[in-house]
């Protein structure tokens, strides 16, 4: 399976299509939407992000964290729904240049305009697998806006290796799965209501 | 009855209800996966291994653990029965406990204020369903059910002149209208009858029933057989990737109606379709109750 590293390298990105299941090693950042909101809010008022988004995935992940001795740990992190995010994911990408966005359930027609504009993918990682992604963290490099957000609406900057297996569910070219099997459901939605 | 050892009783119970299945669950999702293709497999290797982890770390399967919510059934001869507001403070503290112990994500917010108190506890949560039963035991029930699921969640007061073929139409839109949003294969909760309240009630509640367990009357079991069959038919698939399976199972709880309405509650529960059912008998004694 293809393992992606970042920084993450924009032409490795565009050349990623949908079916395609990859693997991530090095950061990744957790964003939901109100993390969505802060750092959009904050590009408004003219200031910089903590962290450089343009980097690393961003992945729509609430987690379960711990905090021991040594540190912040990650308990459980699968994705949450990601379509609460289309509202923002445009302007994301034109603002900050992110890449990929990880989640789960697809996301509409304003995101796959806005990844095939800017060279961008969104890949599913299987919802429900929290436990099988915290096995994949190595180190809780950082936390931003923990004390306004609360734990699992913060971003957290993670060390990964191997958080996988992500299938790319549309790609840079404008393909969406989502958009494809949502066709197909239709037609076989309407074979079986005329055989009720 | 002490609140305090209740709480004590109840926090080994709810960390297994977030890191465990239930095995008929499990054994569904091994049996799906067998009937898939690539993506859909991948799906379900991922969540298999999941549930692995889960179980052998301790942590929980999926970082959701829902809104706290308890189904409580008090025998009408159940001893304590004039002590049940311990038994409510009892299960508020064990959240609290859980929470930190286990530990669960905090997921009580504000609707006005948006603070998120962090305890998984707000003005009547964790939520406790009570109803009286025959028998002298105190059974409960803690449900630990996403809001991805949960918002998928559909009410519709049909128009009664469509009748069973109505609601059979309704199940399958939902069903093909939410894709892979609620975490499929799901089980499909469907309330019939009573009031908009009380259907959308049946609809969760028919959740408690194990997978694979049909229900007692043929004409509902058979209905719910056809309904499966038929959402398996539309190929959303494992996590909406497409596939065989979109559904585990469907359960349909009913209940008597009003003439001029016809309520069908949907609810979905996603495949970490995870819960605890304790029993309290009369001498204190704290059982598992096994599916």
């Amino acid at each position: 399976m293809k393992i992606l590293k970042t920084p993450l390298d924009p032409e490795k990105v565009k050349e990623l299509r949908v079916n395609e299941p990859f693997k991530v090693t090095g950061r990744i950042f957790t964003a939901r939407d109100a993390a969505h909101e802060k750092l959009l809010g904050m590009a408004e008022e003219g200031r910089e992000p903590p962290f450089d988004p343009s980097l690393y995935p961003c992945f729509h992940c609430g987690p379960v964290m711990k905090e021991a001795n040594s540190g912040w740990e990650v308990v459980s992190a699968g994705p949450t729904t990601s379509i609460r995010m289309e509202i923002f994911e445009p302007d994301f990408m034109e603002e900050f240049g992110t890449k990929i966005f990880i989640g789960k359930g697809g996301m509409g027609e304003k995101t796959s305009t806005a990844l095939e504009k800017h060279g961008g993918v969104y890949a599913q990682f299987t919802g429900g697998a929290g436990s099988l992604m915290a096995g994949s963290v190595e180190e809780v490099i950082d936390v931003y806006f923990l004390e306004e957000l609360g734990v699992p609406e913060a971003v957290w900057l993670l060390e990964v290796v191997e958080f996988g297996p992500l299938l790319v569910t549309m790609d840079s070219t404008g393909k969406s799965i989502h958009r494809d099997i949502s066709e197909e459901v239709d037609l076989n939605l309407a074979r079986e209501l005329e055989t009720l | 009855m002490n609140p305090d050892e209740l709480a004590q009783d109840l926090v080994e119970p709810i960390k297994k209800a977030v890191t465990t299945l239930p095995g008929p669950t499990l054994s569904a999702l091994q049996k799906a996966k067998k009937r898939e293709g690539k993506a859909a497999s991948v799906q379900f290797d991922a969540m298999l291994e999941s549930v692995e982890i889960g179980e052998r770390d301790g942590v929980p399967i999926c970082q959701d653990t829902g809104t706290p919510t308890f189904y409580v059934k008090v025998g009408a001869d159940y001893p304590g029965i004039n002590e049940l507001d311990s038994v409510k403070l009892g299960l508020k503290k064990a959240v609290q406990r859980a929470t930190k112990e286990v530990p669960i994500r905090p997921n009580t917010v504000h609707p006005f204020s948006g603070k998120n108190p962090g305890d998984n506890t707000g003005k009547s949560i964790p939520w406790i369903n009570w109803s009286l039963v025959e028998g002298v035991d105190l059974e409960l029930t803690y449900l630990p059910k996403g809001g991805g699921s949960t918002n998928m969640s559909q009410l519709t007061m049909m128009t009664p002149g469509r009748g069973i073929k109505g609601v059979k139409e309704i199940v399958l839109k939902r069903v093909a209208s939410m894709e892979g949003k609620p975490c499929p294969p799901t089980i499909l909760g469907v309330g019939i009858g009573g009031s908009a309240s009380i259907s959308m009630e049946l609809a969760k509640e028919s959740l408690l029933r194990p997978v694979g367990k049909r229900h007692e009357e043929s004409r509902v079991a058979e209905l719910e057989e056809e309904l499966k069959e038929r959402a398996n038919n539309l190929g959303v698939g494992p996590m909406g990737v497409g596939g065989e399976t979109t559904v585990l199972d469907v359960k349909i709880e009913y209940d008597y109606r009003h003439p001029a309405s016809f309520p069908v509650g949907i609810t979905p529960q996603c495949w970490a379709n995870r819960r605890v059912s304790l029993k309290l008998t009369p001498s204190g004694e704290v059982r598992e109750v096994g599916e």
